[in-house]
């Protein structure tokens, strides 16, 4: 059993033990493989000898080059910063957020910062071109709950919409079924005269019915016309264009609970130039004022 | 003849192993009676329900054995327990695959395969599923398997502890059952790789140092002078699991019968902490219990000497010094200070060479039979298994340098690294051993079918190719994407425009996991027709005819 032998096939010595028939080869450690083997080794130590390493008691030994990655990332930031900083200044600078679109330049710029921003920050809700999705508005076409022009824009994303901000933008559809304000008939000819308004087959009579209704109840937000009203966030319900769907269900449960959807206001997140910038490039989507 | 005479000593070497087996039944089932009376929640209540029936089906099995008289013969080796293993490494296989499947096909089409109503068909629950299933559950099973054949061949000893290797086989997948059925339920302790809760990691820990006694005894009695080198490698796999498993797992739990538990580290320390456990069972499970497999299965196939014992000495010891030390490079560029960042990433690079050690000893152990690869699909299997081994231990090292690091972290890149140890190396080797092992067990003198190993070798490498090749550019184009700034200093892309870009890979990624899905299933059927005793008569006439040609 611990006889050792010549194999055949490769003409070198086992070392004579065997296991179930397995034998072992008395082949010596490639030699290539021990000299990467210490080339990692002394790479190492002369990394460790740069480089933070080694703890101790107390600290650790910082390496003769005195790298830390803290200063790395503070200095990259830095040099982020002040890359972006001359137009940023500029774009705090304007006296008038209209200022940015006629200056090509600096329009450029506040397009790429915009984008950038918008990415990271709008497209969850609003989607990655700002086409929207239920219960979130569309930042492409020309319906703005609350303007849409450059400035009205820039106040929105101050101050957010129903958010914790002291000056949000405030005021929302009330749940006029929860409350019972309306009894079930008034919801059902109220939204036929929706319906009726908005250019769709309707119950000629529930419009009638709720004629009234709509009058003393409706306007004072939605307008006579159904027109809207962008400083009070109120929805025009004359077109096509539902926030929250514009079947009948729809705008059953919209009258029935009400709706109050938020957007967060980003002065916590965002610098005053940056709100600047995505104002900017929201106005630019499609559908600004 | 003395049938009738040695009854009463039946089934065990020396009674221990019954009252062990017998107190950790009644202790279990008194511990889950309570539970379930006084479940804090209802999981738990369902996890205590599960545990009492499994100590009640124990019990049964235990008095049924007992009363059946049955007599093993001792001097023979154990191997109905590494039947048993082979079965229940094909299913977790399969069933881990097939979940690993499901779950690259959410990542690919996320709206069609979501079910907000069914909140056990999400990612993740379904994510620690697949992971726990192939890594321990499929991996796990196949380790236990092949060590419990292995060190019995190599040590020319029966298994340690008379019923005690049942118990280990039993309790460990009763561990997976809880393990999995928690992750659906929604248990976890958010730990990658050790999510089950406290309960369950309380009951692996006893499994497992059965599992170490098992072990060390059967080396204690072997009749071999020497330790093969295979048991060095399965031996340090279960101590180091076991330190691993204890460290990382300590935890407080909310109450007794809360399935809840916080762990004992916080913040940076939890981390570190996970992440020396998260690597080494990369190291240690993955890598040293599957060198083992490697150790015994690629020398028997090839029917040659294992190349080199001066260098499964050095790179035995050199792996297990280093690899402990290497955990850190999960943590690059995180709250974890500098310098054990530098630690874990030089140790890293110090392992490469340690790793290819095991690589060369299996490569080169074909010296002179290499033209076995072209005739014998197991081995080659085998082998190609061991060049994946080679291609990820260098990958890995190179990740862990801080530079490369911080392209490829957070990205699929690491996805493809790690699949290319794991359907490639670890899958690979294990199939290989489950194709000897089916034959030698049920003493079939060939495999049902070599072409159907032709099959699942093709198919399979083709699914890992598409599965890694697809990862890395996916990987690295996302990991470009995240850094690109334009000309003005502000990111090119916004996050959800680099999921958008993945998407064809993640469909290519979905295609290459499901071929391998398909390869293991014919594994399974060739398997299941080689332990009925069925041959393909085709092929073998075939292959009897040509080697009765006449040479010329």
């Amino acid at each position: 059993m611990s006889d050792k032998e010549i194999d055949q096939p490769t003409g070198v010595e086992t070392t004579g033990h065997e296991w179930d028939g397995i034998k072992e080869l008395n082949n010596p450690l490639p030699r290539w493989w021990l000299i990467i083997l210490w080339i990692t080794v002394i790479w190492s130590v002369v990394y460790w000898v740069l480089m933070p390493s080694w703890p101790g008691l107390t600290g650790h030994f910082e390496g003769v080059r005195g790298h830390t990655e803290r200063a790395n990332v503070d200095a990259a930031i830095a040099a982020l910063e002040s890359q972006r900083s001359a137009e940023m200044q500029q774009l705090l600078s304007v006296s008038s957020i209209n200022e940015v679109e006629s200056d090509p330049q600096l329009l450029q710029f506040a397009m790429n910062a915009g984008a950038s921003l918008f990415g990271d920050n709008c497209a969850t809700c609003h989607g990655a071109g700002g086409q929207g999705f239920k219960g979130y508005p569309s930042l492409v076409d020309d319906a703005w709950l609350w303007g849409g022009a450059l400035d009205d824009i820039q106040k929105t994303l101050h101050h957010g919409i129903r958010s914790t901000h002291p000056e949000t933008r405030i005021s929302a559809m009330l749940a006029y079924g929860e409350t019972g304000a309306f009894d079930r008939g008034q919801i059902d000819d109220l939204v036929e005269y929706v319906m009726h308004i908005s250019g769709r087959s309707a119950n000629q009579e529930a419009v009638v019915r709720a004629a009234p209704l709509y009058a003393q109840q409706c306007v004072s937000c939605h307008g006579p016309e159904g027109m809207g009203d962008p400083s009070q966030g109120a929805p025009n319900i004359t077109d096509a264009i539902w926030l929250y769907g514009g079947e009948r269900a729809d705008i059953r449960e919209t009258i029935y609970s009400g709706r109050a959807g938020v957007m967060p206001h980003w002065t916590d997140r965002l610098t005053d130039e940056q709100i600047t910038a995505l104002a900017v490039y929201v106005h630019s989507l499609g559908g600004g004022e | 003849m003395a049938e009738n005479g040695t009854r009463a000593s039946a089934a065990t070497g020396t009674g221990g192993d019954i009252m062990f087996i017998a107190a950790v039944l009644v202790v279990g089932a008194i511990w889950s009676l309570f539970t379930a009376a006084r479940a804090g929640d209802p999981l738990m209540g369902a996890h205590a329900m599960m545990f009492l029936a499994a100590t009640a089906l124990g019990a049964f099995a235990l008095v049924s054995h007992l009363s059946s008289g049955f007599k093993s013969d001792q001097s023979s080796y154990e191997f109905g327990v590494v039947k048993a293993g082979v079965f229940a490494s094909v299913f977790w296989g399969i069933a881990g695959f097939l979940v690993g499947v499901i779950i690259a096909g959410q990542l690919a089409f996320p709206n069609l395969l979501y079910f907000p109503e069914l909140p056990w068909t999400s990612f993740g629950r379904l994510r620690p599923l697949h992971t726990s299933a192939v890594i321990f559950a499929f991996g796990g099973n196949v380790l236990i398997a092949t060590s419990f054949y292995v060190v019995q061949r190599t040590c020319r000893a029966r298994l340690w502890g008379g019923l005690t290797p049942w118990f280990v086989f039993w309790g460990y997948n009763l561990f997976i059952v809880i393990a999995a059925t928690g992750y659906l339920m929604g248990i976890t302790q958010s730990k990658e790789y050790a999510e089950p809760e406290w309960y369950a990691d309380l009951w692996l820990t006893i499994v497992w140092v059965a599992y170490l006694l098992v072990f060390l005894g059967t080396l204690m009695k072997r009749k071999e002078p020497h330790i093969y080198v295979a048991n060095w490698f399965y031996l340090a796999f279960i101590v180091t699991i076991a330190m691993l498993h204890i460290v990382n797992n300590l935890a407080v739990p909310v109450s007794l019968t809360s399935s809840k538990s916080y762990s004992l580290f916080a913040g940076v320390q939890d981390a570190l902490t996970q992440w020396w456990y998260g690597h080494n069972a990369v190291g240690f499970f993955l890598t040293a219990g599957f060198l083992a497999i490697m150790y015994y299965f690629i020398p028997k196939q090839a029917d040659r000497p294992v190349y080199s014992y001066r260098l499964s000495i050095v790179h035995f010891w050199s792996l297990i010094f280093i690899y402990i030390w290497a955990g850190p490079h999960h943590l690059h560029y995180t709250a974890l200070p500098e310098w054990a960042q530098t630690l874990g990433m030089t140790f890293s690079i110090m392992l490469w060479m340690p790793s290819w050690g095991g690589m060369i000893n299996g490569l080169m152990t074909l010296s002179g039979a290499w033209d076995k690869l072209r005739t014998d699909p197991v081995l080659r299997m085998m082998v190609v298994s061991v060049a994946f081994y080679g291609m990820s231990t260098f990958e890995g090292p190179l990740m862990s340098i801080r530079a490369v690091n911080s392209l490829s972290h957070y990205t699929d890149w690491t996805i493809g690294h790690v699949h290319s140890g794991a359907l490639g190396w670890v899958g690979y080797i294990s199939f290989g051993a489950l194709y000897c092992l089916v034959p030698w067990l049920w003493k079939r003198k060939e495999l049902y079918s070599r072409v159907l190993v032709e099959w699942h070798f093709w198919i399979s490498t083709i699914g890992i190719l598409l599965y890694i090749t697809s990862m890395w550019v996916s990987g690295i184009m996302q990991g470009l994407m995240w850094r690109a700034y334009n000309e003005f200093g502000f990111l090119e892309f916004s996050f959800v425009e680099t999921v958008e870009a993945m998407h064809p890979y993640y469909i290519i990624r979905m295609l290459g996991g499901l071929l391998f899905l398909i390869g293991a299933f014919i594994m399974a059927y060739n398997l299941w027709r080689t332990a009925r005793g069925d041959v393909r008569e085709s092929e073998y006439a075939r292959d009897a005819g040509l080697v009765a040609a006449p040479a010329e």
